[in-house]
């Protein structure tokens, strides 16, 4: 990925929870491909996992609506708009998808994605001029450092692969 | 900063889902093509044309399925001919924003001369190359951009041949904008194809758009991208010199060009048969 | 002095020596003054400098195709000339003016009886200033075939107004010269006179054709240059400009077919022309025209094959790559003018045809047509412009190949809202999806042949003439041969049906076996090596009776006098 990190400005309340609220649809939105990449790609297990995680995005979208309060947060996200360089951080590597991967390898993804978006607001509440700021960004801290754990338990259920996880004894199809 | 446009006509936020289709795309998960749709979409809405006046033109292979996921008119026509089918298009409905999609086999190989004579003529349009260095959609042949030494079943050890140089080639034959760009970058990806589309004449925009079936090794590539240590320039003996030296990865926008971009007057009117008969008269 | 009803006259010369320019004059003076005529030409390799022949039929009324023999020629040079023996044909009847200076007289002069006359053009033109032995020898034709001096004088000046007035005075003085001359020969015939009143152009079959893709409708053309067709492409260029249209030249034949269906696709009715291996590098695009479904146009000018074959030359056997020359099933259509004035027709009439039915219509004209340039009556006006059906907008969502009673699919055009599909050569659903399933695939296969089967196309699919039990089965530019022919016959009081379609594809099986009702023996006449026609003909209709097939390879037209023997011979 690029090295320059092309986050949008947080200085007021409203970038705050309109940023918060674009990572939560980025993210769902990208679950949701990587869904239909599965059903046609025919692995069901997975495309039941990346529509849970989809959903559970779904959730965490309207939370932040109810916690935003007065702030509409679907014009903010609008205004903030897509990351210029890079992505938003819970939009997980589409890269490292495979068809014939399994639920620990989406669990890693977005595991990576939470991670990335503990530092994106641990960042903000570090550096924020505005005080009410910082302290909504530490409790969006709070709140995705809880999805890291979560990620983690749901780890624990489902365990590493064997290497032959993407061995396929069928050779590829030539197309067109 | 991207925003959300409210155009005037279309009195409608533009989306980028409003450029997708509702067809779920075949591409194996983990290709970069999924990238380059997004960057398609992206660059779409933040241009704000409605997707009636888009059309994506393509040849066939793995990149060239990209039409029909998009909300856009397009063209999935024969191998290689793409630039023709879009030449065809654009010079007649100069209206119409023409995009052409295209991959490294079908760009290079087959589509070669098309390729050389589409950067001559300079009708305005962009033609977007998704460049993963091996022919996918045929089980994984090199490409003219595959490296000398990639081993295949077609060519064992490799095919000894030095690859060829797409944006070299771009420049040489009058190409008026060239940029690099890396599918993992959505994002920026997007931005350089609004400002391809924007940029009047031939626009060339070659996407490294990694092969996650079979070209594993360029996984690497995320780590071997790097933004062009230079800003695009616009003389045409600066950029020969800082493409044909640079390690294929810089990643940005490399050439501008003040060319002219060709369009001939195109009017049609309804014939009255004395204009043109005249000069049979005896 | 014998009154007859045409005069064929050839002027052979190399080097620079203008036989081709003073051929082009005596057609444009003759054809002036009242009559009707042709010219065709045939030359060696060189591109300049070569050695030619103009070969010019003049006549009272319409002709079409060549005489058998020639009652004038002459040689302004005899260098090379012998390559042109087996075209030009001379006997006692004729009368050869040669230059004494101008080289041996070839063998088919020296050993056909000829009379031969020696006039000194070289050193006649010499003696005047800008003086051309080219004029000279113009100036003799123009008193033994009676044309008047006048005719010439404003064509000259109207021709060589470029060249400067030294120039042209020097040709006018030459041809005066060459009048005098020609005064103390004689020559025992006289053209009748033409019937006046009718409107005549002098056109080529290649310009033909381009006015009749405008008229059409045509506004877009895209060109990539060979012989015989280049022509087509050339006059299009400024006269689409006129009408507002535009023609792109292209890279190759793969970029200016590819070029065409992008343009229709756009909404514009285009068009592109080529030869035998230009059609043979558009096939497979015109596959992908037909799978999608996109009207266009390419006429292809045959010329002899195989592959580089013999550019220069008519020959009659592209059919089968026309027909059956792509991959999969792939029905579309396939028609082949006349005469040099059908060119216009037809080519209008593939226009309409293909945007009618959203398909690709392949145009068989050939050099003999592209190249010959003749004095006609001037064609009808046909109402015949190409409109595809569009859609509307009013069902949703739009299905660009839904199925239809008729099999046509309403189009939409870029640009209109809630109507965007992608044009898929791959085998698609009525969306356009592609599929591999098995009842789409068979949907799509009828809808695109039954739309062409279910079509009224009139009676423009053949020309239907004469009554008898003997018929001639022809195509192209042999119809004419075939029509003269059939006249012979008549005077032996031989009655001869003409049966030459028009539409070669779709077949109309129906309507051929009621054209030959009734006919007992069935002639076949065609200029290919194979008898691509002929099989053709086995493949897809009834034939009755008795067969016999006249056929021959370029490069030589087929001549009437061959066809009436064939039907003279086949008498029990």
């Amino acid at each position: 990925m690029s090295k320059t990190p092309g986050a949008p400005t947080v200085s007021t309340l409203a970038d705050l929870f309109g940023a918060a609220y674009q990572i939560e649809i980025d993210a769902v939105e990208r679950y949701a491909m990587l869904a239909d990449q599965m059903e046609i790609h025919n692995n069901p297990e997975m495309v039941d996992v990346f529509r849970d995680l989809a959903r559970a995005e779904g959730i965490h979208a309207e939370e932040i609506r109810r916690q935003a309060g007065a702030i509409d947060v679907v014009a903010q996200a609008r205004r903030i708009g897509k990351w210029t360089k890079g992505e938003s951080p819970e939009e997980v590597d589409l890269a490292a998808a495979h068809y014939m991967m399994t639920p620990w390898h989406a669990l890693q993804m977005a595991l990576a994605g939470e991670k990335r978006a503990v530092a994106f607001f641990t960042h903000i509440a570090e550096t924020a001029k505005d005080q009410k700021v910082v302290q909504m960004a530490a409790e969006f801290v709070e709140e995705e450092t809880e999805h890291v754990n979560l990620v983690h338990r749901l780890l624990r259920k489902y365990p590493a692969p064997p290497e032959s996880w993407r061995q396929d004894l069928d050779p590829p199809i030539s197309q067109e | 900063m991207e925003e959300l446009i409210v155009t005037p006509d279309t009195q409608l936020a533009c989306k980028p889902s409003d450029y997708r289709s509702d067809l779920k795309p075949v591409w194996c998960p983990g290709c970069g093509d999924y990238h380059v749709l997004m960057a398609f979409t992206r660059a779409f809405a933040q241009l704000a044309v409605p997707a009636e006046q888009i059309a994506v033109i393509s040849g066939i292979g793995c990149s060239s399925r990209i039409p029909a996921y998009t909300n856009c008119y397009g063209f999935h026509g024969v191998h290689g001919r793409s630039l023709a089918l879009a030449s065809g298009l654009k010079v007649t409905r100069p209206d119409l924003t023409v995009v052409v999609a295209s991959g490294d086999g079908d760009g290079y190989s087959i589509g070669g001369n098309h390729f050389l004579h589409a950067c001559r003529r300079n009708i305005d349009m962009t033609y977007v190359v998704m460049d993963n260095r091996v022919y996918g959609m045929t089980k994984g042949q090199p490409s003219p951009t595959t490296e000398p030494d990639f081993d295949t079943a077609i060519s064992p050890g490799g095919t000894g041949l030095s690859p060829f140089h797409p944006l070299v080639n771009a420049l040489a034959s009058g190409a008026n904008f060239i940029a690099r760009c890396f599918a993992g970058e959505p994002n920026e990806t997007a931005a350089i194809l609004v400002e391809a589309i924007r940029h009047p004449g031939f626009s060339f925009v070659e996407i490294l758009s990694p092969c996650v079936t079979y070209r594993p090794d360029q996984k690497q590539w995320k780590d071997l991208v790097h933004p062009a240590p230079v800003a695009a320039t616009n003389d045409p003996a600066k950029a020969a010199r800082r493409i044909m030296t640079d390690d294929g990865f810089n990643i940005g926008i490399l050439y501008r060009g003040e060319r002219r971009p060709y369009q001939p007057k195109f009017q049609p009117q309804s014939l009255d048969p004395s204009v043109l008969e005249q000069e049979f008269e005896i | 002095m014998t009154e007859v009803e045409n005069l064929s006259i050839a002027i052979v010369g190399s080097g620079g020596a203008g036989a081709l320019t003073s051929g082009n004059l005596l057609l444009e003076a003759a054809t002036a003054a009242g009559w009707y005529g042709l010219l065709t030409r045939t030359v060696g390799p060189q591109i300049r400098g070569g050695e030619a022949a103009a070969l010019i039929r003049l006549a009272s009324r319409p002709v079409e195709c060549l005489a058998d023999r020639f009652d004038l020629l002459i040689g302004i040079d005899w260098l090379n000339a012998n390559r042109f023996g087996a075209e030009i044909e001379v006997g006692p009847h004729s009368l050869v003016i040669s230059d004494p200076r101008g080289g041996d007289l070839p063998d088919f002069v020296k050993n056909s009886g000829a009379r031969v006359v020696e006039i000194p053009m070289k050193e006649m033109a010499k003696s005047i200033l800008e003086g051309r032995p080219n004029m000279i020898a113009l100036g003799i034709v123009a008193k033994l075939v009676g044309l008047n001096q006048e005719v010439f004088t404003a064509l000259i000046e109207k021709r060589l107004a470029e060249k400067g007035q030294v120039a042209s005075q020097g040709s006018r003085l030459a041809l005066q010269a060459g009048v005098a001359a020609a005064a103390a020969v004689q020559f025992d015939r006289r053209l009748a006179p033409a019937v006046a009143g009718k409107k005549r152009w002098l056109v080529s079959g290649n310009e033909t054709t381009g006015f009749g893709a405008i008229r059409g409708g045509v506004r877009f053309a895209a060109a990539y240059p060979i012989t015989p067709a280049s022509e087509i492409l050339e006059w299009l260029a400024p006269r689409l400009a006129k009408v507002g249209g535009v023609l792109l030249q292209a890279e190759d034949e793969l970029a200016s077919i590819n070029m065409i269906i992008g343009a229709s696709f756009g909404g514009t009715p285009a068009l592109t022309a080529t030869s035998g291996p230009g059609l043979s590098l558009m096939i497979e695009a015109l596959g992908l025209a037909t799978a999608a479904e996109i009207p266009i146009v390419v006429v292809d000018v045959m010329r002899g094959g195989p592959s580089t074959g013999i550019p220069t030359k008519s020959e009659q056997a592209d059919l089968n790559i026309a027909i059956y020359g792509f991959h999969g099933d792939a029905p579309h259509l396939v028609l082949a003018p006349q005469s040099v004035g059908d060119c216009l027709f037809t080519t209008q009439w593939a226009t309409y045809l293909a945007e009618a039915l959203q398909a690709p219509a392949i145009v068989l004209s050939d050099q003999f047509l592209g190249q010959t340039v003749a004095a006609i009556e001037r064609p009808a006006d046909v109402a015949f412009i190409g409109e595809r059906i569009r859609h509307t907008g009013s069902e949703a969502p739009y299905q660009r190949y839904a199925l239809a009673a008729n099999g046509i699919s309403p189009m939409a055009i870029p640009g209109m809202r809630g109507a965007q599909y992608t044009a898929e050569g791959l085998t698609h659903s009525e969306r356009g999806t592609p599929t591999s399933g098995a009842a789409e695939h068979r949907l799509q296969l009828d809808k695109r042949r039954d739309k062409l089967e279910q079509f009224t196309f009139g009676d423009h699919w053949a020309t239907l003439e004469g009554t008898g039990d003997v018929a001639v089965v022809t195509w192209g530019s042999l119809t004419g041969a075939a029509r003269e022919a059939i006249e012979l016959a008549g005077r032996d009081g031989i009655a001869v049906r003409l049966v030459a379609p028009r539409l070669l594809l779709p077949v109309q099986n129906a309507r051929f076996t009621a054209a030959l009702d009734g006919v007992k023996r069935l002639l076949v006449v065609e200029q290919s090596h194979s008898g691509q026609f002929y099989r053709y003909l086995r493949a897809h209709y009834d034939l009755p009776g008795e067969t016999r097939v006249l056929h021959r390879p370029g490069p030589f037209p087929i001549r009437p006098s061959e066809i009436h023997q064939a039907i003279a011979e086949w008498r029990s």
